[in-house]
């Protein structure tokens, strides 16, 4: 491999709450956004891209060229070329590795991923015996075979489908499946709404410091991550009901994430095409891997990341201790915390084929702006929110700090990432 | 749209407002664009400045028609402009073959056209300093005497200055480019430029930086930079960097989202410049604020807060741009340029902040100019009047209204105004021009 991937620069929406500020907003609208804040903060405006490569996990289907459609409505050059991606959750970290990958190969020599997710613009479908009866409806050669068909539509079948967020094979959903995890690795209350307020307060601090003033552009008005309260604390969110794991439940609204809309770009390189541009070169993509478990048959639903990181690592002949900085996607505070556990966990570790346990890190340099809990998870879009993050962090500590991105995914999978600042 | 003012634009409305003496106001020129009408030529005393200088600049010129004492004399048709050379003018009698050049000019010169009065900066004896302040006055005054957008301006040069030290100035104020620039004196002093240079695109490649970019004057100024070929580094806060971007985009610049009044402002417009591989050529300080109560109620946090986003954050971002051990500063022979306001020159009821601040930017670029001559940057603002904007579409009509057609335009002027007038300063051929401040007021009629 002949060729280095680096991360340039980011942008991003602010995140906001499902049914907030954005809820006017499509997927279209948002991605382009966060890509024209991209292009301008990089005086991009009429450039042709080698490609860009961006997703939504809840998208319509007349959405099918999203990334595309959105790329000809941007300042870029109409013929940069795009396509849409998808791997729930780890949708950006997976848009970053494939852009980074073709980078690498030398098949382009810029590119942009991204992700953008509005839970406000979901599509909703309509139940498969109404489809079943319209389709048959619209075939019918008669019009008495027409009212036949129309007259197997039952009431109940009017009800508009939303888009589930369970897993189709557990019927269990998100929150429901990393209950059991919680419960399973024993992670207690505390230590979630603890997680949960120091991402709220690294978070604010960022904002406070001018952080993100080259890493978000304001939308509809709204200049900062919306669902952020700088002012909660461990004994506010100490407060709030459980919501998954019963009654005797550990998980509240407060340390799972929020449904978000926003979107989120990074614009990658090799470093001679930024050189050429005049443009910085923060971080290079070292290596990414995907793992996933069996969650089907009873595995933890979001520690896919485990096995991820394990066998990234052992390629790479790195330790935990090697990285300067981490980011592990805060879906919720125990799947963070979970994650953690497992991978110190000698026989965890070696029951999902790893040569044995990854090691502690020092929480310091975990989430250091703060993650999902804070700033909100718009799906698609949380892994082009981190690779930026991540790499202006890393760039700040200067050349060879090493960064890792462990993000969890629907359907047990898990994506992770590392970067180095050059 | 208030129903007042939708009655008021209808046509009805036009024609009874038209009747009852509001007519409406003329269709300024504007642009690159020259008078339509021959450009008449006179000289009082043989000076040859302006005539070297029009030869310069490509236009031909017809002579002018002189008031003899026959009544009523006149031109056959409308003149696009008139330029004196009063530069040998020292004496009162002189002042009479003046009159006499301007009383048929002003009778036929056609719509936005021009008259300008190229004249010695004041010296010499007791009576020579008489006469330069009296052409100062004749000029203003023709200036509130003109109709139909057309332009009086009197241009005053020192002893040195040359056809090309002149152009660019002569050039923008027959243009429609100083369209809303009226009744206003300022001076040209000696740079040794020999007038070569793109009339088109003067800025090419250039790297101006302009804070305040994302709406109204700003966003103005950085697309007439762009037009004329600046590399534009759009500067503005951060919650108002979505329309930031698209400004940039449209621009085809970088949107650089930055609080001026950060302790770190200036480091970091130079390392965005820097990082390009840069340095800036001009900044255009555009950036302000309002807090308007009477002095009565304006308490410190009103006084600082205008204060400090106004004229001290400029200040402190000058003096790192200007440090030439900063990467990504202001090169030698680069441009400063700040943004008072006829507020500040003439005092605004209610704006006793706002006015100390841009009277304060006033006196910045006074300061600054002799003490940055030796590197051959120059130092300059201009001071808007009425400009219409998303701003001033917020006052009520009927004061609104009145605003408008306070000056001798009649009219406000557009954020284009304010923005061509800069793009004068900032061309590298008005290396001559420094330490002045512009007023883009269409002459206001009310202060200085």
């Amino acid at each position: 491999m002949t060729h280095s991937a680096v991360v340039v620069g980011g942008n991003r929406t602010p995140f906001a709450k499902a049914g907030g500020p954005f809820a006017q907003a499509s997927n279209h609208d948002l991605l382009t956004a966060a890509l024209d804040g991209l292009i301008a903060r990089h005086g991009l405006a009429g450039e042709r891209i080698g490609e860009v490569a961006a997703g939504a996990v809840l998208k319509h289907s007349k959405d099918f060229n999203l990334t595309r459609e959105a790329v000809l409505s941007s300042a870029l050059d109409p013929t940069t070329p795009a396509c849409d991606l998808q791997q729930a959750c780890g949708t950006g970290l997976e848009t970053t590795i494939y852009i980074a990958n073709k980078i690498r190969l030398g098949q382009i020599e810029s590119g942009i991923s991204g992700g953008v997710d509005s839970t406000s613009d979901a599509p909703i479908a309509v139940s498969d015996p109404l489809r079943r009866a319209l389709l048959k409806a619209n075939a019918a050669r008669s019009a008495a075979d027409r009212l036949k068909a129309l007259s197997r539509i039952r009431p109940a079948h009017l009800k508009p489908q939303a888009p589930s967020v369970a897993e189709p094979r557990t019927g269990l959903s998100m929150g429901e499946h990393q209950a059991l995890t919680t419960e399973r690795w024993g992670i207690d209350r505390a230590a979630q709404d603890e997680l949960a307020a120091a991402s709220h307060h690294r978070l604010a601090a960022a904002w406070d410091d001018g952080f993100f003033d080259d890493l978000v552009t304001p939308y509809m008005g709204v200049p900062r991550d919306a669902i952020l309260r700088p002012d909660t604390s461990v004994e506010r969110l100490a407060g709030l009901k459980p919501v998954f794991g019963g009654p005797q439940g550990t998980m509240t609204a407060g340390n799972s994430t929020a449904l978000s809309d926003g979107a989120a770009t990074a614009l990658l390189a090799t470093p001679e095409w930024a050189e050429a541009h005049h443009l910085p070169v923060l971080a290079k993509v070292v290596d990414a891997e995907v793992a996933a478990v069996d969650h089907p048959g009873g595995a933890d639903l979001l520690l896919g990341p485990v096995a991820a990181a394990g066998r990234m690592l052992a390629r790479q002949g790195l330790t935990l201790g090697d990285f300067a900085l981490v980011e592990i996607h805060e879906a919720f505070a125990s799947t963070v915390l979970a994650t953690l556990k497992a991978w110190d966990d000698e026989d965890y570790c070696r029951a999902i084929g790893l040569e044995g346990a990854l090691g502690t890190i020092d929480r310091s340099v975990l989430n250091v702006t703060g993650s999902s809990l804070a700033a909100g998870h718009p799906f698609a879009a949380t892994g082009a929110r981190i690779v930026p993050t991540l790499a202006k962090l890393l760039h700040e500590r200067g050349p060879g700090s090493k960064g890792l991105i462990s993000m969890c995914a629907a359907g047990g999978q898990g994506v992770v990432a590392i970067l180095e600042a050059v | 749209m208030s129903a007042l003012e939708k009655v008021y634009y209808s046509p009805a409305g036009k024609a009874i407002a038209a009747k009852a003496g509001l007519k409406e106001p003329p269709r300024l020129r504007r642009g690159r664009t020259w008078p339509q009408g021959s450009i008449v030529l006179a000289s009082i005393g043989g000076g040859t400045l302006a005539a070297e200088t029009m030869r310069l600049l490509g236009r031909s010129t017809d002579d002018p028609v002189v008031d003899e004492g026959d009544d009523a004399p006149g031109y056959g048709a409308r003149i696009g402009a008139l330029v004196v050379d009063a530069t040998a003018v020292s004496t009162v009698s002189q002042l009479e073959e003046l009159r006499a050049l301007l009383r048929p000019a002003v009778r036929s010169i056609e719509r936005s056209g021009r008259i300008v009065v190229v004249a010695r900066v004041a010296s010499g004896d007791w009576e020579a300093q008489a006469v330069a302040r009296a052409l100062d006055g004749i000029n203003r005054t023709v200036g509130k005497e003109l109709r139909g957008g057309a332009t009086a301006t009197l241009l005053q040069v020192e002893p040195e200055v040359r056809a090309g030290d002149l152009a660019s100035t002569l050039s923008f104020v027959l243009q429609g480019r100083s369209a809303f620039v009226d009744g206003q004196a300022w001076i040209v002093t000696a740079a040794d430029q020999d007038g070569a240079g793109r009339d088109e695109a003067p800025l090419d490649g250039k790297v101006v930086v302009v804070t305040g970019a994302a709406r109204g004057i700003g966003a103005a100024i950085a697309r007439t930079l762009a037009r004329d070929g600046a590399i534009i580094v759009a500067v503005d806060i951060p919650p108002a960097g979505e329309s930031l971007a698209e400004v940039a985009n449209e621009v085809g610049g970088t949107a650089l989202q930055l609080d001026i009044t950060a302790a770190d402002a200036g480091r970091r417009i130079a390392e965005h410049v820097a990082q390009r591989g840069q340095s800036i050529y001009g900044i255009v300080h555009n950036a302000g604020i309002t807090r308007d109560k009477m002095l009565v109620n304006t308490d410190a946090a009103r006084w600082a807060s205008v204060l400090e986003v106004n004229l001290a954050a400029q200040m402190r971002i000058n003096e790192v741009l200007l440090d030439p051990a900063t990467d990504g500063g202001i090169a030698d022979g680069g441009r400063v340029i700040g943004v008072a306001s006829t507020s500040g020159l003439a005092g605004n009821k209610g704006q006793t902040n706002y006015a100390a601040s841009k009277a304060g930017v006033a006196g910045l670029v006074t300061a600054m100019a002799p003490d940055l001559a030796s590197r051959r940057i120059t130092a300059n603002a201009v001071a808007p009047g009425f400009i219409q904007t998303e701003m001033t579409a917020k006052i009520p009509f009927i004061q609104r209204e009145v605003f408008l057609r306070s000056n001798s335009l009649s009219q406000g002027g557009l954020p284009v105004d304010v923005a061509e007038t800069i793009g004068y300063l900032l061309d590298p051929r008005s290396q001559g021009v420094t330490g002045q401040v512009i007023r883009v007021c269409g002459q206001n009629l009310v202060g200085a």
